[in-house]
């Protein structure tokens, strides 16, 4: 890598530590010590905003300011899509006020519903406020089917555009030129990559039938990656349903294009004593069905989550260590750790992106693999 | 685990498996399929292009090796004439030189023959005529001489001194 690049990376790395901090200081601007409207700058506040951050939620949040002892918050609402017991009902997100613990009641036609924590409930007939049990569990509300455009979701939607918008340009400009130029001179040779360093190797000379699998793989969790390091509050692959269903549609994959030879290898494995063979199938059954596509949604889900919330958390290094550091002391200490740390995720964000194709790609090797017959 | 779960929506685990099948469907028809096969057809068109050149590159070397071949027993056979044809010079002039200096001596045998022969034709004419006038000065003087007694005397005698001189 030349000095160059380098140089760069750091640059662009400086650049989004300083929007960080920049947004998450304007949710500490301002004072007052009421629970309500109170900027949020003591431990216990913080950790429940990372925790709320790194979930998906029904609103866009951008960021929050505080003044005359007020709370104000900057975004925009996405529509909410439910169907509920009285079928399809939709509405934007912004009549819930933001509020969270289901005080709110948005009424749409025979429906009542509540956000509870990022979750709709759907009141049943004749309530008309939410009761808890002891566990804060609702006990008269159900749960509607939700079909929400919730952040996340409006997070796929921009990066399948977003996907779709680059490579669709770049196999435009195969029709005019041999050699693309301007940007798709920079996807080229990131295709050519996937396909020469992880569907080649690992699949062999079938590669061709799974290449839209793995490139979309590849691009989406790698752009999503990129896109949770932006200050938009962009969390999708830290969304464990969003790392489920990448690992399932592999499983799916693998176990719909397995050969016979595949099989008689994982249930009666050759070559090995005969006793052994039952539980070797026991062993191998586990780990293609089971551990396979759990370690490739735990890894990818728990790489990301623990970048946001150590971001997240080094940021904070500035508000809760200004008692013992000064306001500049901690701000420093913050940005030079917070930037060190976007460093690392910018690397990481390609990883693990490399990581989950790759497996993806050897198990598919695994799978259509035509053994040599002994 | 419990946080797992808990963590986990199957609201969005479905819309993601949907929008993402869609999305693969998609780039598979509109983006990858016209990449890869563009990309592929570019690779073999070089190493289509590269083998050509390797045996365009073969040919001229062979080509090459030819010409080298063919000046090099083009200079041989240069050599081999020029070589001929000196020999061929100097025998020529070797055989000229024995011809002419045969012939000159036969020329200047059959010169010395003819100045030989000549030579006794001449002397034999001298001898002839010189024995001519001699007998005429002799009748001369004797005629002269003989007209006085005197004289005929002296002539005797000087004839006789002239006899013993010679």
């Amino acid at each position: 890598m030349s000095i160059n690049t380098f140089k760069n990376i750091i640059l662009a790395a400086l650049f989004l530590s300083a929007f960080n901090i920049g947004f998450a200081s304007d949710a500490n601007g301002g004072g007052g010590d009421n629970k309500e409207g109170d900027p949020v700058n003591t431990p216990e506040e913080i950790n429940e905003y990372i925790k709320h951050h790194v979930k998906d939620s029904h609103d866009f949040h951008l960021f929050s300011y505080f003044s005359d002892g007020e709370e104000h918050h900057v975004g925009f609402p996405l529509p909410v899509i439910l169907y509920g017991e009285n079928g399809l009902s939709m509405f934007m997100s912004s009549e819930f006020h933001h509020d969270e613990e289901g005080k709110t009641i948005v009424t749409k036609g025979e429906s009542n519903f509540v956000n509870l924590h990022g979750h709709i409930y759907e009141l049943k007939e004749g309530e008309t406020t939410v009761a808890f049990d002891a566990e804060h569990h609702p006990t008269n509300a159900t749960k509607p089917i939700d079909l929400s455009i919730t952040k996340s979701v409006f997070g796929i939607l921009l990066l399948g555009a977003l996907m779709f918008l680059m490579f669709g340009g770049l196999a435009k400009q195969y029709r005019k030129r041999d050699i693309p130029k301007g940007f798709g001179r920079v996807l080229e040779p990131l295709v050519v990559y996937v396909r020469d360093e992880i569907a080649k190797p690992n699949i062999g000379p079938k590669y061709r039938k799974f290449m839209g699998f793995l490139m979309t793989t590849f691009f989406f969790i790698w752009i999503s990656n990129l896109l949770g390091l932006l200050p938009f509050g962009f969390n999708v692959t830290g969304q464990l349903a969003v790392t489920a269903a990448l690992a399932v549609l592999t499983l799916v994959i693998y176990l719909a294009s397995s050969t016979k030879d595949f099989w008689m290898h994982q249930l009666w494995m050759p070559g090995v004593p005969y006793l052994i063979r039952p539980i070797l199938a026991v062993i191998e059954l586990a780990g293609t069905l089971i551990i396979k596509p759990f370690s490739l949604m735990v890894r990818l889900f728990a790489n990301i989550t623990a970048g946001h919330i150590v971001l997240m958390s080094l940021i904070a290094i500035g508000m809760t260590f200004q008692k013992d550091m000064t306001i500049y002391g901690s701000t420093a200490l913050s940005l030079v750790l917070s930037l060190f740390i976007t460093l690392i995720e910018l690397l990481v964000a390609f990883l693990q992106a490399y990581i989950f194709t790759m497996l993806s790609a050897l198990f598919i090797g695994m799978a259509v693999e035509e053994h040599e017959h002994h | 685990m419990e946080q797992l779960l808990e963590n986990f929506s199957l609201d969005l685990f479905v819309k993601q498996t949907v929008l993402f099948v869609i999305l693969i469907f998609l780039m598979a028809k509109y983006a990858w399929k016209p990449i890869i096969n563009s990309l592929n057809e570019r690779e073999d068109g070089i190493k289509n292009a590269l083998d050509s050149a390797e045996k365009a590159k073969r040919e001229m070397e062979n080509l090459t090796a030819d010409n080298e071949r063919l000046l090099k027993e083009a200079l041989v056979e240069r050599e081999k004439l020029l070589k001929d044809a000196r020999e061929i010079r100097e025998q020529t002039i070797a055989k000229a030189e024995q011809e002419a200096q045969e012939k000159a001596s036969k020329i200047i045998e059959k010169a010395q023959e003819a100045i030989e022969r000549e030579k006794k034709v001449a002397m034999a004419e001298l001898k002839s005529h010189v024995a001519g006038l001699s007998i005429d000065i002799a009748e001369k003087v004797v005629q002269g001489e003989l007209s006085n007694k005197n004289k005929q005397l002296k002539l005797v005698e000087d004839m006789l001194v002239e006899t013993t001189l010679n």
